[in-house]
């Protein structure tokens, strides 16, 4: 049995006059302990997709159809009282920016006791303990002295290593990342990301991994969701995805990586811009911006089918195929990795 | 700490002596304290003798010096109406003024919180709306109709509750008088203190709620959802923390605003307070209390900021009080 | 704007009923039955007669009589246009001497800045009700009744325009750091574009938004000064009625059942501020401005 299974999954925004569709008929599975990236641009979902697990999405969202297993139970039916008791214990979430996720006014040591204690009856002595060999995992030093330090006087990349030992603090089933490291600066990124891969590897934890970098998602995890505009596009194993993207998006993505082009070439970048979400074209999202267009993308939208190893949205994956050879594609994971 | 104690008593003091200033000059120029003293039917000569005598002739600077020498040692000059120094009068009406002042800010830190905290958790429902509305009715009626209001309601329709004056008091602690012993002190007291709280209170009844929604909708809070901290913790623990320090920077400056509505409570229920004794003094150009009430109430503006300051630093980890006194 | 405005049923009505004030007060002259600063049209045997709708009133006087004889109609229409000028007159000079200190403490910085904003803390904490009643007394001591009484008007558009400055310096101030850093500015000090140039023609227009919320805000907040200061016998004259004077003359009659000297124009005043607060409201929520906190 999968951890996470979400089906169908649709949110909406109200507006003052209408409602906007963010996520639009999402389904996948997270088997336990799996690392799973979502990809795309600002915009695409990704975030509301975090959100929607953790149902915490804020007013005016909120979601309109669907399902979302998670061990056995359906998130978007649960009483607050019991989702509650999941989040921060068996679901932990890690937000983008650490300088304003810690509460300035609060210790860190009573930002950690407390998520214990909301979930376990330990007195602060013991909440205390854990938490300090929870710090150390992530590489804290002196951790006894973090505890009675305040945000303010730790730097980004410390407060994104204790928001990381807070997810880890009741040993949970999942994880969901939510661009833990672009509010960092470069040089620590690395080192957050191979700290965050380490310990979901060792503990078993099931992450979900939401970035906007190919090469993050090709490093840390094993499969992969490609978002536009509320829809998955392109869905399957990481390794595939990257090797041989099938949808025109994730391949014009990988093929606007600094890595795929040679020095003194432009960029390759995909032209124009995504809709916003409210305006999403008819037929294919995508099509106002596919160079493979054909009249029907513009009417009719796309089933996912499967084709080659992966699952893909696309009307024109065949013919889009036929003729390219994916053997030149081959070796690209390692390419980007490096 | 420490650095940032003396910073901030070096401003206090520098402020007090713009006051002693200010006072000066306005004892120097506002009467004739001779005239006051001798009446007029004394010959030219014998007034010039008498300001030599008294200092009068000498320099302002001479004169200043002599009046900040004396104030310090609480000499504020001798009230020509009470013929009493100035400083006893006004310390005798401090308590009155004080146990208002007193009484209103309970109702404005007792109702303000709670009633700002739930309309910025449940700023839709019906209750909320209301009390929205009344707010922004109460910030519109000056203290003084309130006042007039009150009295016209509940003392000369309905007679529920005296108009003037403090009622039976009782000695405490030597010298202060308290309203808060007797059924007579509380029935005279609770209307002035409504009337004193009744524009202030709406006022960061809305603040707070203001802020508060504000907070409500940071990352931290959201992330102490996601970590599953209970509902009331995250109000009031997460949330009312990071509420109040914009709150207690607004209350120091309130202050202020606060002093000056006694006068105007005061003179509208005739308690005899500070605020009731300055305007009788202003009616009576009794120089040596304006300027003493001048001296007073700006020492009790700079000592309230100073300490308003200091908690602000206390409560608020991110304001690091040795580096500030740096 | 204008949608967010046709939607709110508040804003429309607080917007007709502060013109409504607005025009009738600034056409006392016209509308008015009489002349309530003219001595030789007010009699003494006309006092406290009540309003139209209660026994015993007289035809000539809508609203009744104050304790002078003068008909309340009247001298409330007087009272509010003087009320409507102080306030706005305080205003404008408190939005001058702001706009002009938050300029400069904004733009030069350094420690002209920090000198400038402590002042202005400084200042905030000496509230301006407070800094108004001791100078008005002083003033009033000093130059006697009299004096005071024909030059009342300038001294509290002058005390309440000049305790009030702060409000403004600091949000100029802030908006000024905020769009300094903007490469707009750079660009035209590059051009060679002066200083005063820079910050009358590029800042100041971003700070247009908060200034116009503030003063709402402040507008009401002045009236509500001035009927205070009028109402403590600091302010306007009896001879020269503001509202807070109007009600301060009625207060004395409470206790011998002539209420309505004092209700009237205090229901006028509460209606005034109020449909001031409610507009300020309202543009805060629509226009949405950074206004300095704290």
């Amino acid at each position: 049995m999968s951890l996470l299974s979400v089906r169908d999954l649709s949110v909406k925004f109200a507006m003052r006059d209408t409602t906007v569709t963010a996520l639009d008929q999402i389904s996948f599975d997270l088997a336990k302990g799996e690392r799973l990236g979502i990809v795309g641009e600002s915009g695409a979902g990704k975030s509301i997709t975090g959100f929607a697990l953790m149902n915490l999405l804020s007013r005016p969202g909120f979601v309109d159809k669907g399902k979302i297993m998670f061990q056995g139970d359906d998130i978007v039916q649960m009483p607050e009282a019991r989702m509650r008791n999941i989040r921060g214990n068996q679901m932990a979430m890690i937000f983008q920016d650490p300088m304003v996720t810690l509460n300035p006014v609060l210790t860190i040591g009573q930002q950690m006791v407390e998520t214990l204690q909301a979930h376990r009856k330990l007195s602060k002595a013991e909440a205390e303990q854990i938490a300090i060999v929870k710090l150390r995992e992530v590489y804290i030093p002196s951790p006894e002295e973090r505890l009675k330090q305040y945000p303010h006087e730790l730097s980004g990349g410390m407060r994104q290593r204790i928001i990381i030992a807070i997810a880890l603090l009741l040993d949970p089933q999942l994880i969901i990342a939510d661009e833990p490291t672009t509010a960092l600066d470069v040089t620590i990124q690395a080192d957050i990301m191979e700290l965050l891969l380490e310990l979901c590897q060792s503990n078993k934890v099931g992450l979900i991994l939401i970035t906007h970098d190919l090469g993050v998602v090709s490093q840390m995890t094993e499969r992969t969701l490609v978002m536009y505009a509320g829809r998955i596009i392109e869905a399957g194993r990481t390794r595939e995805i990257i090797n041989d993207p099938q949808h025109p998006y994730t391949q014009g993505l990988i093929n606007a990586l600094p890595q795929q082009t040679k020095p003194g070439q432009r960029l390759k970048q995909i032209p124009g811009n995504m809709p916003s979400l409210t305006a999403i074209p008819a037929g294919c999202p995508f099509s106002p911006r596919c160079e493979f267009v054909k009249p029907h993308c513009l009417t009719e939208a796309p089933k996912t089918v499967q084709y080659a190893h992966v699952e893909v949205a696309c009307h024109e994956v065949n013919r889009l195929h036929s003729s390219t050879d994916s053997i030149t594609q081959s070796d690209k994971a390692e390419e980007i990795q490096a | 700490m420490f650095a940032y104690l003396v910073k901030r008593v070096f401003q206090a003091i520098a402020v007090m002596f713009v006051i002693s200033l200010i006072g000066f000059a306005i004892q120097d120029n506002l009467g004739d304290p001779l005239r006051e003293l001798v009446g007029q039917s004394v010959s030219e000569e014998v007034r010039q003798e008498l300001r030599d005598e008294r200092g009068l002739n000498d320099s302002f600077m001479t004169q200043y010096l002599r009046f900040a020498g004396n104030a310090r040692r609480g000499d504020l000059g001798t009230s020509y109406f009470f013929k009493e120094p100035a400083l006893d009068v006004i310390l005798k009406k401090l308590p009155a003024t004080m146990e208002l002042v007193l009484g209103a800010t309970i109702i404005i830190i007792g109702l303000s919180i709670p009633v700002g905290v739930y309309t910025a958790i449940y700023p839709n429902t019906i209750i909320s709306r209301l009390i929205m509305g009344i707010s922004i009715i109460g910030i519109s009626i000056p203290v003084f109709l309130t006042a007039i209001l009150m009295i016209y309601v509940f003392s000369v329709e309905y007679g529920w509750f005296p108009s003037y004056g403090r009622g039976d008091v009782v000695h405490v602690f030597g010298y202060w008088e308290t309203n808060f012993a007797t059924v007579d002190g509380w029935m005279h007291i609770l209307l002035p203190s409504i009337a004193l709280a009744s524009i202030m209170l709406p006022l960061f009844v809305r603040l707070i709620r203001a802020e508060m929604m504000e907070v409500l909708q940071s990352e931290y809070v959201k992330y102490a959802k996601a970590k599953g901290i209970r509902p009331w913790r995250i109000y009031f623990v997460h949330a009312l923390k990071n509420t109040l320090l914009p709150v207690i920077t607004v209350g120091g400056v309130q202050i202020g605003t606060m002093v000056a509505d006694t006068i105007l409570t005061e003179t509208v229920f005739q308690w005899p307070g500070m605020g009731f004794m300055f305007l009788e003094a202003v009616n009576r150009v009794d120089t040596p209390l304006i300027v003493a009430y001048l001296i007073v109430v700006g020492f009790i503006f700079v000592v309230t900021n100073t300490i308003v300051d200091l908690i602000y630093g206390l409560v608020n980890p991110t304001v690091n009080l040795a580096r500030m006194g740096a | 704007m204008a949608y967010s405005f046709r939607r709110n049923p508040v804003a429309i009505v607080s917007l007709t009923v502060f013109a409504l004030i607005a025009v009738l007060s600034f056409c006392a002259p016209l509308i008015a039955p009489f002349d309530p600063y003219d001595p030789g049209q007010i009699d003494i045997m006309n006092s406290e007669y009540p309003p139209l709708w209660v026994n015993g009133a007289d035809a000539q006087f809508m609203l009744g009589t104050d304790d002078q004889g003068r008909d309340l109609w009247s001298t409330i229409l007087y009272g509010t246009r003087l009320s409507l000028l102080i306030g706005i007159c305080a205003v404008a000079l408190q939005a001058f001497l702001g706009i002009s200190i938050g300029l400069i403490a904004g733009y030069v910085g350094g420690r002209i800045d920090s000198l400038l904003m402590r002042l202005a803390d400084i200042q905030l904490s000496f509230s301006t009700l407070m800094v108004a009643i001791i100078f008005l007394a002083v003033t009033q001591a000093m130059f006697g009744s009299e004096t005071f009484n024909q030059y009342a008007v300038y001294f509290l558009i002058a005390v309440i325009g000049v305790a009030e400055w702060p409000q403004y310096a600091r949000t100029v101030r802030a908006t000024v750091l905020a769009e300094k850093k903007k490469e707009y500015v750079d660009s035209a000090r590059v051009l060679g574009f002066g200083p005063g140039r820079i910050m009358v023609r590029h800042i100041l227009p971003n700070s247009l938004t908060p200034i116009f919320v503030i003063s709402t805000v402040q507008v009401a907040n002045a009236i509500i000064s001035e009927a205070s200061l009028s109402f403590l016998g600091l302010g306007m004259p009896p001879s020269q009625p503001s509202l807070g004077s109007l009600i301060s003359s009625g207060f004395d009659y409470i206790f011998s059942g002539s209420w309505r000297i004092t209700a009237i124009p205090g229901i006028v005043l509460v209606v005034l501020v109020l449909v001031i607060n409610l507009l300020g409201d309202w543009l805060r929520d629509a226009l949405n401005p950074k206004l300095y906190k704290g």
